[in-house]
């Protein structure tokens, strides 16, 4: 274990509290504000992961979570990023995809066979010497050994929030320039709300050099912002709507105004074994060393491309780590180095870094100059070759990415309006510069949500031409020089791919898999776009980046599913079920009662058909969709939408509806009620009302017609009493409704008061027999169902009603209706309007009646004994073809027969072929009317 | 095969393979110009200048080679369809596909490893017995399989037993299996290219030009061009393009939602999917789980992501395998679908008499790869339209002589 910087190094752990965990088995010791990476870096071991191709140690480069090197597995979680992960007690880490564990993993043998893996191998090969060898033998083999993590699949269900969250400006980023951008926008008035992944606001100012007194300026004056910490903004996407992930909350944020504060990731630079552990990017080693104290080597050499490597540089040294020398490139001979001359630094101007040496940690680097070269013995290399910006979220909107050949640095342009740039994203550097483009951008965003605010200037950066990105030098020809860390591929990977053919970007990454890993390009896509252009002659510009897209950062999937995977319903006559012993069962998202008692469910079911037929029975409806259309136009609008005809449809009258769409076929059917001329109640089908009303609203958009559309399926409940004896039964409970059969006849609706609830009754069935449909408020169901079973009336399910509907001879759209189903070929004319001039699917129900029937849904019966051999699905046939399929089937215990539906030819006679379950042929008569009641006689008793 | 990744090892520096040859100028006149540098296009590129020894063809391809639907699909390869007309064209779809590496010298990693799709409801195992009947009949290996059976075949499924969702059973497809997209476009491409197909990327065709019933010149940002056949292969901009040749499609647009996670060890072997929860898994070799099933219920000519499908998408896999909660999405994507009335594609013969179409592949284009190469190839070289898909005419709509395949495509795929 390496000793800690003494304070104020620190500033994120709490020294007297310790905290047990292992890795790879080995027991250690952290503490508390540590995250995994820190913890491991603080006990000496520098090895998390090994590499996915190679099996090459790696350990943390960025501590920010930008490459793939600190992936590991946390008990049952895969692919957590240790530098990332806040350490707690007792956690057992382990290394991914290793032999045994990242310290001694047998598969670096690899690593000396990468020769024989040229980029797109695979392509090339494992798919012989049979046809099956593949599926048989390499796949299995090249699974085995690519995945990074392991599943748990005895893992039990995780617990995950979401909240809803609206905003005036949300400001992603909390440095300086984000915090800067709250304070103005919400001293103009706005409501804001900032957000940033990092565990405190401050974002550079907690680790960068002098930074402290910076960090409390920068934290004033928040009074009324909403801060979330701990937070990644993980998408843009349309509307400014965005998903903020904390920890296992999801807050879908919908922000009048973003501001993008999202600053800069650090880019590695490219040479022989750039990717041993040790070399690390400037930030890296200050965060290692301000938030937790860690002394990073004995021995340090520092790159320095920018500023910040020199202030690192004065870190290291002020922390006591011996610095043997800093490299400035020849690209920024410029840079004011004499603060390291002062503070008696080596300093050695126009080197490059040749190569690295080390197994497991750093040993050497191999750094030329004007004067030549030599070997600088460290086990510390400080990188730091400049930044991209964040620029995910303002790419997920559109912006377009440029690429600034002076600065060598990727640019943003093209905003949505309503995003903002501000502070190192948008190219400011200099504290004042950061400060006034975060005061500038929470102006713009106030202004634009009608606040006053003064925009302030932005002054010039003087530093900006110090903060640019280094070239790639051309493929080391040992190799090993990393471009893309994630997925082991070198410089010379992305030039074969180029010669291979695939000289397109997308092409690049589709072949070579570079920026497809988990860090998804962060650290590798402006190489890539670098070493294609020197191949293409083209520029950088040109070249630009793989389409970004969300999410920014992994996130779970427990996260975006949320706390409630499956959303059940029930309607409020659930209790009475379960009460009745009913054996319930789904119906789309519906529990409902399919029989109830105990016995085999074919007997109940004919018990409840029977005591329908012959006394009185009830079917729970309340799934049923109702909407309410209501206005001027209400007739009008549903003669648009239903085939029959509304607008002349009397007041108190009860009319079938048929819905089809725009190629003639059915797709929904239901009543609609004219309560008063300008108030229909409608029913549509338990799983299609969501989409009927969304169509409904849909249409109205374009039609504009005075009427309004409400889905009122939840308030109301509803209960079919149906039976010989339904009248009576209803009789006995006390009410203001005259049910008589000439005061309230077939297909009318009246309203009123049934043993005290409110109710809404239509004289419509789906069982043949005299049939009332009650509906009540939601709430007064329970009352209702009791006292209808105070008067002798008894339930019945989804089994007996599926029967009793099939012995009349009604159809299930959906089961006995398909995509092309038309209400021809259902023998339904009777509720096609022969006059409207328009209603959905006109125009092609008159070219396809035009046409003629191509098939037609018919009624065959069956002795009982054919039960089981014809089923549901089982083919008709003509001349050994099918022709169409059995869609409905059931015993019927009214006429003692199997009784179904199935679509046969166009003109199938007397009988159909139908193709039992076996496979034989057998011929069913055909029925030309309702198998039960023909004459109506019952129903409108 | 490895045998040749040794070679190559112990050779010095890197021979480029040269699959796909630099975009050469355009040339005057071609007597096959193929609209669409996709898989369709590309195969259909192939079969030409291998079958049918017609190598004077141009693929004009608007950005990179297979960069549309290609690219963005979730390569289910299967042939479970409703219809015996679909079931006999994907079985031949399949059947190219098992030698596909063989015929083409290039591993488009065909693994067979059988499709299962999850019935969570009476109305659905009604579906699977007619399409295990219509399949039964047409040769293909469809079954229906209970709870039991369901179970062995993907051990660590939750069943939801006595839930809203219990699995009652499932459609097995031993013949259903998935490829890597990329590489059946670059293996139709290389061996296109090989025969001397002319493979013309970032070029746009901006308008088609006809006299009488003949298409004459095809205009391009560089440059025009004449065409002896032209063969329109485009998918999401299937209807745009079709519009510059003068002919409306009974096409309309959807985004196609997907998604994959971080790469983790293999434990989903199958590819797995559920009608009910519009969702399907299959875990790739890299140990990527991609999940997909969901299109935008907008019309929409966009590959923009969108968030509630994503959200719907995650819902579906945790329900299938609640232990996934904590593994990690790694990114998301869409493609425009271009959806038929009847969710079958349109192929063959167009209003202009040298004019081909290959569109209104919705979801289900990818599995048809090579057979609908084949046959568009077909088309051009013989002047005629072979049977196998003349049912799938544009005319088909105007007689109503639909090819219905909801319910056996999109969301289940």
């Amino acid at each position: 274990m390496t000793a800690r910087l003494p304070a104020p190094w620190g500033t994120r752990i709490v020294r007297d509290t310790a905290l047990t965990f292992s890795f790879d088995g080995t027991s250690h010791c952290g503490l508390a504000g540590d995250t995994v990476a820190s913890a491991l870096l603080a006990e000496g071991r520098w090895v998390l992961s090994r590499s996915f191709k190679y099996h090459r140690p790696r350990g943390p480069q960025s501590m920010a979570g930008l490459e793939a090197n600190t992936l590991v597995q946390i008990g049952s979680e895969p692919n957590v990023r240790a530098d990332r992960r806040p350490l707690t007690e007792g956690m057992a880490v382990r290394a991914q995809n290793t032999t045994h564990g990242a310290d001694r993993d047998l598969g670096s043998v690899l690593d000396r066979f990468g020769r024989f893996m040229p980029v797109g191998f695979y392509y090339r090969s494992f798919f012989g010497p049979s046809r099956s060898s593949w599926l048989k033998f390499w796949e299995p083999l090249i699974r085995r050994s690519a995945g990074l993590g392991v599943v748990d699949t005895a893992l039990g269900e995780g617990h995950y929030q979401r909240r809803n969250l609206q905003c005036d400006v949300l400001v992603v980023g909390a440095g300086p320039a984000g915090l800067a951008a709250a304070r103005t926008a919400a001293a103009a008035g706005a409501e804001v709300v900032i957000v940033d992944s990092e565990p405190e606001t401050g974002g550079a100012l907690t680790y960068a050099r002098n930074g402290s007194a910076a960090l409390a300026q920068a934290r004033s004056g928040l009074d009324g912002v909403t801060i979330l910490t701990g937070a990644t903004c993980n998408g843009w996407y349309t509307d400014n709507f965005l998903p903020v992930i904390q920890g296992d909350t999801l807050f879908r944020v919908r922000a009048a105004q973003v501001i993008v504060a999202s600053g800069t990731q650090d880019q590695p630079l490219v040479f022989r074994n750039n990717d041993l552990p040790g070399i690390v990017s400037a930030s890296a080693v200050q965060r290692m060393m301000r938030h937790y104290a860690i002394r990073p080597g004995s021995a340090a050499v520092v790159f320095a491309g920018t500023p910040h490597g020199i202030a690192a540089a004065l870190d290291l040294h002020e922390a006591g780590v011996p610095v043997r020398a800093v490299l400035v490139p020849p690209e920024a001979v410029d840079l004011p180095t004499e603060p390291l001359a002062e503070a008696g630094l080596r300093v050695l101007k126009g080197a490059r870094i040749q190569g690295a040496h080390g197994k497991r940690r750093l040993t050497a680097l191999d750094v030329t100059t004007a004067s030549g070269r030599e070997t600088i013995a460290c086990d510390l290399a400080v990188i730091d070759a400049g930044a991209t910006p964040g620029y995910q979220l303002p790419l997920h909107a559109g912006a377009q990415l440029g690429f600034d050949d002076a600065s060598q640095r990727f640019t943003l342009s093209n905003l949505p309006a309503n995003m903002h740039l501000a502070g190192s994203v948008a190219g400011c550097f200099a504290p004042d510069a950061v400060i006034a483009s975060g005061e500038r951008a929470g102006a713009q965003a106030a202004v634009a949500l009608g606040l006053a605010a003064s925009l302030p200037d932005v002054p010039d950066d003087a530093q900006a031409h110090f903060h640019r990105t280094f070239p790639v030098s051309d493929p080391d020809p040992k190799g090993r020089d990393f471009v893309d860390v994630d997925e082991d591929l070198q410089v010379k990977d992305i030039v074969n791919a180029v010669a291979d053919g695939y000289a397109e970007l997308e092409l690049v990454k589709r072949y070579s898999t570079v920026g497809m890993g988990p860090s998804q390009g962060r650290h590798s896509a402006l190489q890539t776009a670098r070493i294609l252009a020197r191949e293409t002659g083209r520029t950088v510009g040109e070249i630009g980046i793989t389409t970004a897209r969300p999410p920014f950062g992994p996130e779970k999937l427990g996260v975006l599913a949320g706390p409630l995977r499956s959303q059940e319903r029930r309607t409020p006559l659930n209790a009475r079920h379960r009460a009745a012993g009913a054996r319930m069962g789904p119906a789309g998202a519906w529990w409902r009662p399919m029989v109830y008692g105990d016995g085999p469910t074919a007997e109940l079911a004919a018990q409840e058909v029977r005591m329908v037929r012959e006394d009185v029975g009830m079917l729970d409806v309340s799934t049923l969709g109702k909407l309410a259309i209501r206005g001027p136009d209400a007739g009008a609008f549903l003669d648009r939408i239903y085939t029959m005809a509304h607008a002349n449809q009397p007041v108190g009258r009860v009319r079938y509806c048929l819905m089809l769409n725009e190629m003639g076929s059915v797709i929904d059917d239901g009543v609609a009620w004219r309560m008063a001329p300008d108030h229909f109640y409608v029913t549509a089908t338990t799983g299609a009302v969501d989409r009927v009303f969304s169509d409904m609203s849909w249409w109205n958009a374009q039609w504009r017609m005075q009427v309004d559309i409400q889905n009122v399926t939840a308030g109301f409940a509803a209960i079919n009493v149906t039976g010989p004896h339904a009248r009576a039964a209803l009789e006995a409970l006390a009410g203001d409704i005259d049910l008589g059969r000439e005061a309230f006849p077939f297909l009318e609706g009246r309203s009123g008061t049934l043993g005290g609830c409110p109710v809404r009754i239509m004289r419509i069935g789906f069982t043949g027999e005299l049939s009332f449909e009650l509906h009540t408020p939601r709430s007064y169901a329970p009352h209702l169902w009791d006292l209808l079973e105070g008067a002798g009336v008894r339930p019945y399910g989804l089994e007996a009603s599926r029967i009793l509907r099939l012995e009349k001879g009604h159809i299930i759209i959906g089961q006995d209706t398909d995509a092309l189903s038309t209400p021809d070929e259902l023998g339904m004319q009777w509720a096609i309007s022969r006059k409207k001039p328009f209603y959905l699917g006109k125009p092609a129900v008159d070219k396809r009646r035009a046409i003629g029937l191509a098939r037609t849904l018919c009624r065959f019966e069956l002795p009982e004994s054919a039960f089981g051999e014809v089923g549901e699905s089982c083919l008709v046939m003509a001349d050994g073809k099918p022709v169409g399929h059995v869609t409905s089937v059931a015993v019927s215990p009214t006429v003692g027969k199997l009784i179904g539906l199935a679509h046969a030819g166009a003109e199938p006679g007397q009988g159909i072929a139908i193709r039992t379950r076996s496979g034989v042929e057998v011929q069913a008569p055909l029925v030309g009317h309702a198998f039960y009641d023909p004459q109506n006689a019952r129903q409108e008793a | 095969m490895p045998f040749a990744l040794l070679r190559y090892g112990l050779s010095k520096g890197h021979r480029p393979f040269r699959d796909i040859p630099a975009t050469p100028d355009l040339k005057r006149s071609y007597d096959v110009v193929i609209i669409g540098g996709g898989g369709h296009g590309l195969a259909a590129a192939w079969y030409l200048s291998n079958q049918h020894g017609i190598r004077s063809v141009a693929v004009l391809e608007k950005g990179y080679l297979a960069g549309g639907n290609t690219a963005r699909n979730t390569t289910t390869i299967r042939s479970n369809y409703l219809t015996s007309e679909s079931i006999r064209f994907y079985r031949e779809a399949v059947s190219l596909y098992e030698s596909m590496s063989e015929d083409l010298g290039f591993n488009v990693m065909f693994s067979q490893r059988g499709q299962l799709t999850l019935a969570h409801s009476d109305a659905t195992m009604r579906s699977f017995h007619l399409r295990a009947e219509m399949g039964k009949l047409a040769g293909a290996r469809i079954e229906v399989v209970d709870a039991q059976t369901v179970r062995e075949l993907c051990p660590h499924l939750h069943m939801d037993e006595g839930g809203l969702h219990e699995v009652l059973g499932g459609l097995w497809h031993a013949d259903g299996g998935t490829a890597r997209h990329d590489a059946v476009a670059w293996g139709y491409a290389r061996g296109a290219a090989a025969k001397g197909v002319e493979i013309h990327q970032r070029t746009t065709v901006t308008a088609i030009r006809s006299t009488g019933d003949r298409v004459t010149e095809i205009e391009t940002n560089r440059g025009t061009i004449r065409a002896g056949q032209v063969i329109q292969a485009t998918g999401g901009l299937n209807g745009q393009v079709a519009e510059l040749a003068g002919i409306r499609l009974p096409i309309r647009c959807f985004p196609l939602q997907a998604m994959v996670t971080q790469p983790l060890k293999p434990f989903l072997d199958i590819l797995l999917s559920s009608a009910n929860l519009h969702t399907y898994l299959v875990q790739s070799s890299r140990g990527e789980i991609v999940i997909g099933g969901g299109s935008d219920p907008y019309q929409l000519a966009s590959t923009r992501s969108s968030f509630d499908q994503k959200v719907h998408l995650a819902q579906g896999a945790l329900h299938l395998f609640p232990f996934l909660h904590n593994v990690k999405l790694l990114r998301q994507w869409a493609g425009i679908t271009d959806m038929t009335p009847d969710y079958s594609p349109i192929m063959g013969a167009s209003p202009l008499s040298n004019y081909w179409l290959d569109a209104g592949w919705g979801t289900w284009g990818f599995k048809a790869t090579p057979v609908a190469g084949k046959y568009m190839a077909e088309c051009v070289a013989t002047g005629k339209v072979p049977d196998i898909i003349a049912p799938f005419a544009l005319t088909r709509f105007d007689r109503f002589a639909l090819l219905n395949e909801m319910g056996a495509t999109a969301a289940s795929h």
